[in-house]
């Protein structure tokens, strides 16, 4: 399976904020999406889950997909985190698990799943806890355990570490290495450089009107 | 399937633990119907004549009051986002959480209608034809209503707005509803007949409901 994004463009409010942007992503793959503020990386990556439809261009997901979009085959984690205030922790998680499993298969066990994600992340202690009582690096922490509740092949995460401490962020570094070992492809949105060996870095300008982005492998 | 249970579940169990909204939906309509007979005097005659039409119109308002929350805290928080992404169609994970509306407001003010009806004098025989009206009413509120709370999702302080949208869209519920109690009330046939359009009002807002808010929802997320 690789994603591959073709010419894209995209404007927000008349301005092209992606201009004539190409790159694939191959399975077992992570790109890193740097740039400065502004650049388009929340843009690009909220463009390749479907949310923002280019003005022209296609993302398209080839090989053993099916006739499945990117939309249906990712983890978007973004900006917010999903995390109900009035659930627990574990009520929270486990809605996730059962709402994005895509067959029974991928309910099975699915209490098991959330107790070893909520162990990963350092968050069982608090299993029983509101979610809304969880200081904002926990809720984060929250929010990425849905990583593990449910398999998808791509990962697209928006500037995952945001009021992670460092420990999580070697955790969810060491995640990420896990997943793209086993054929997934993670493209996140980032200014660490998340201590992967070899990430693909694509650069996106300040000002791509001018400039233009630049892929470099 | 599963998912779309998944997401019902999880509504109704936020619906009531919350439970303010459920709360405020009750007391306004309470609080509207005990002020009626205030304004308008102790005429008996008078108040049971406009009963059903004052239940009828203050049920629709108070259902608006809980309209908002419906999308806007999954937009809030998020998860309306991983939900665009999830396997369920976004169509009916909002069918679900429309259905979770109508469970949690709907049918609490459908059974606190007779209630109110008493302190408005109404005739205690059409009680079963108004409870009737408004059970097979209120899934068009809330499956229309989806649509203007989608629509609604980014502007801030969108209620008065969500109800210049939506109440337009009410109207054909309430004349059916208002004429199906009518035609009880003088004994005339033509009570059912209402009463199949208003059902057949609220399965074509099931129907076409989620797809429009879904649009809507896909729009305001780009």
């Amino acid at each position: 399976m690789f994603l591959h994004a073709d010419n894209l463009t995209v404007e927000r409010g008349a301005r092209p904020v992606i201009s004539a942007l190409s790159f694939t992503a191959k399975a077992g793959e992570a790109l890193l999406l740097v740039g400065p503020n502004g650049a388009g990386k929340t843009t690009l990556i909220r463009t390749l889950a479907g949310f923002i439809r280019p003005s022209s261009g296609a993302v398209a997901l080839k090989g053993d997909s099916g006739d499945r979009d990117v939309a249906q085959c990712c983890h978007y984690v973004g900006h917010l985190t999903g995390v109900k205030a009035n659930l627990t922790v574990t009520q929270n998680l486990a809605f996730w698990g059962a709402y994005l499993a895509e067959d029974a298969s991928g309910r099975d066990r699915l209490a098991s799943r959330v107790e070893d994600a909520l162990e990963t992340f350092g968050l069982s202690r608090l299993s029983d806890f509101p979610a809304g009582l969880l200081s904002a690096g926990q809720k984060r922490r929250l929010g990425l355990a849905r990583l593990c509740v449910a398999t998808r092949p791509i990962w697209l995460l928006d500037e995952p570490t945001v009021s992670l401490d460092t420990a999580s962020t070697e955790l969810l570094s060491r995640l990420i290495k896990t997943h793209v070992s086993g054929g997934g492809i993670v493209i996140a949105a980032t200014h660490l450089p998340l201590g992967l060996d070899e990430p693909t870095v694509l650069r996106l300008g300040a000002n791509p009107a001018s400039s233009g982005p630049e892929a470099r492998a | 399937m599963t998912g779309f249970l998944t997401l019902l579940k999880r509504d109704l169990a936020l619906a009531a633990r919350e439970g303010a909204a459920l709360g405020t939906a009750l007391g306004f309509y309470l609080v509207v119907v005990a002020m009626l007979p205030l304004g308008l005097g102790p005429d008996l005659k008078l108040l049971s004549r406009i009963a059903p039409g004052v239940l009828w119109i203050a049920l629709l308002l108070a259902a608006l009051l809980s309209l908002p929350r419906m999308l806007e805290a999954d937009h809030e928080d998020g998860s309306l986002e991983v939900m665009v992404t999830a396997p369920l169609p976004l169509e009916l994970a909002i069918a679900a959480k429309a259905l979770a509306h109508w469970i949690s407001t709907g049918i609490p003010l459908t059974l606190m209608a007779p209630v109110l009806g008493l302190m408005l004098n109404l005739d205690i025989a059409l009680t079963p034809m108004l409870v009737a009206t408004m059970l097979v009413g209120t899934p068009a509120i809330s499956f229309l209503g989806s649509i203007g709370a989608a629509l609604t999702l980014k502007s801030r302080r969108g209620g008065l707005l969500l109800a210049l949208l939506v109440l337009p869209l009410y109207i054909p519920t309430l004349i059916f509803g208002i004429s199906a109690i009518g035609f009880a009330s003088l004994g005339q046939d033509g009570a059912s007949a209402s009463l199949l359009i208003l059902t057949a009002i609220s399965l074509a807002s099931i129907a076409a409901g989620p797809f429009a808010a879904a649009a809507a929802v896909r729009l305001q997320m780009s």
